[in-house]
């Protein structure tokens, strides 16, 4: 009984309510957004999201090319 | 003119992710702070892995049906773009699990299964490339690429969940499960899931077009 009753808590889904949102109790990088600090690791990752993109689409094109001197129509 | 909406969408939706992922309020809960946030990168590894991974095997059973080795390239680049979500998906779970759970490896039933499930995929490139007829290379990885998918799923879905685990949603931890539950992360969750698998299958296409014009060079110099 008692082994059944546990397992059944343990499948049970704690839900996020609003209080995990509003509460201060738990830290998180307020400083940080505070300082506005935190776009500029956004702006970060963002660029290298970026090149790596332009490269992707660099290669793309390169072998487009490829395919129209290999067979060209 | 070749289709590239589907490409310009990926780049959009992991914009989107990178910076709404990073920026949008989340749940303030204790011991995952922050990194609740890599939900958007880590997790998406996985779920984008799968989805490259059944379009691999769309392809395998085509091959076995058509004998064709456009099939074959579409397979096998598909399965490497997956790959490189898997080894992705393993290398950002270990330095979250560093900071949450505390060890970058603590023997987690999932963790163990994903790894086993990596193996099997390094042991499909392997098998791939001992064969040298073409052919015969294409019809073997089909096959085994089939029956390791077929593998790889109870492995990393159905085992965890039959026992402990230290992942949400498996056997007695509910410990930070309620996230799926949650609407504001599901908002990024799903475009980022979308964006990751788009730009796998980029990176495959890429790759099966550049195996498809070596192939033609190669027969212009047989020919020659």
């Amino acid at each position: 009984m008692l082994a059944l009753s546990l397992s059944a808590l343990a499948q049970e889904k704690i839900p996020v309510t609003e209080s995990d949102y509003s509460n201060n109790s738990v830290e998180m990088a307020d400083k940080m957004r505070e300082d506005g600090k935190i776009y500029v690791l956004v702006g970060v990752i963002a660029i290298i999201f970026a090149g790596i993109t332009v490269y992707l689409i660099g290669t793309d094109r390169k072998i487009s090319k490829l395919e129209k001197t290999i067979s060209p129509k | 003119m070749r289709q590239s909406w589907w490409k310009i969408l990926a780049i959009g939706l992991l914009l989107y992710t990178i910076i709404a992922g990073l920026l949008m309020d989340v749940p303030r809960l204790a011991i995952l702070n922050e990194t609740i946030r890599a939900l958007h990168f880590h997790v998406t590894m996985w779920f984008g892995m799968i989805l490259l991974l059944i379009i691999s095997v769309y392809y395998s059973i085509r091959y076995l049906r058509s004998n064709n080795l456009k099939d074959d390239d579409m397979a096998i680049e598909f399965t490497n773009s997956a790959i490189l979500f898997g080894v992705l998906g393993i290398a950002t779970g270990m330095l979250w699990a560093k900071f949450t759970w505390g060890d970058y490896w603590s023997g987690d039933p999932k963790q163990n299964a994903a790894a086993i499930g990596i193996l099997m995929y390094f042991a499909y490139l392997i098998l791939r490339n001992s064969l040298t007829d073409l052919q015969q290379r294409a019809r073997i990885g089909a096959i085994y690429n089939i029956f390791a998918f077929a593998a790889f799923i109870p492995l990393i879905f159905v085992l965890p969940r039959l026992t402990d685990s230290l992942h949400p949603g498996n056997g007695g931890n509910p410990g930070f499960n309620a996230y799926d539950l949650d609407s504001k992360l599901r908002m990024v969750f799903y475009p980022a899931i979308i964006g990751w698998t788009l730009l796998g299958g980029w990176i495959a296409t890429v790759r099966v077009r550049m195996r498809r014009v070596e192939r033609v060079l190669e027969d212009k110099l047989i020919n020659s």
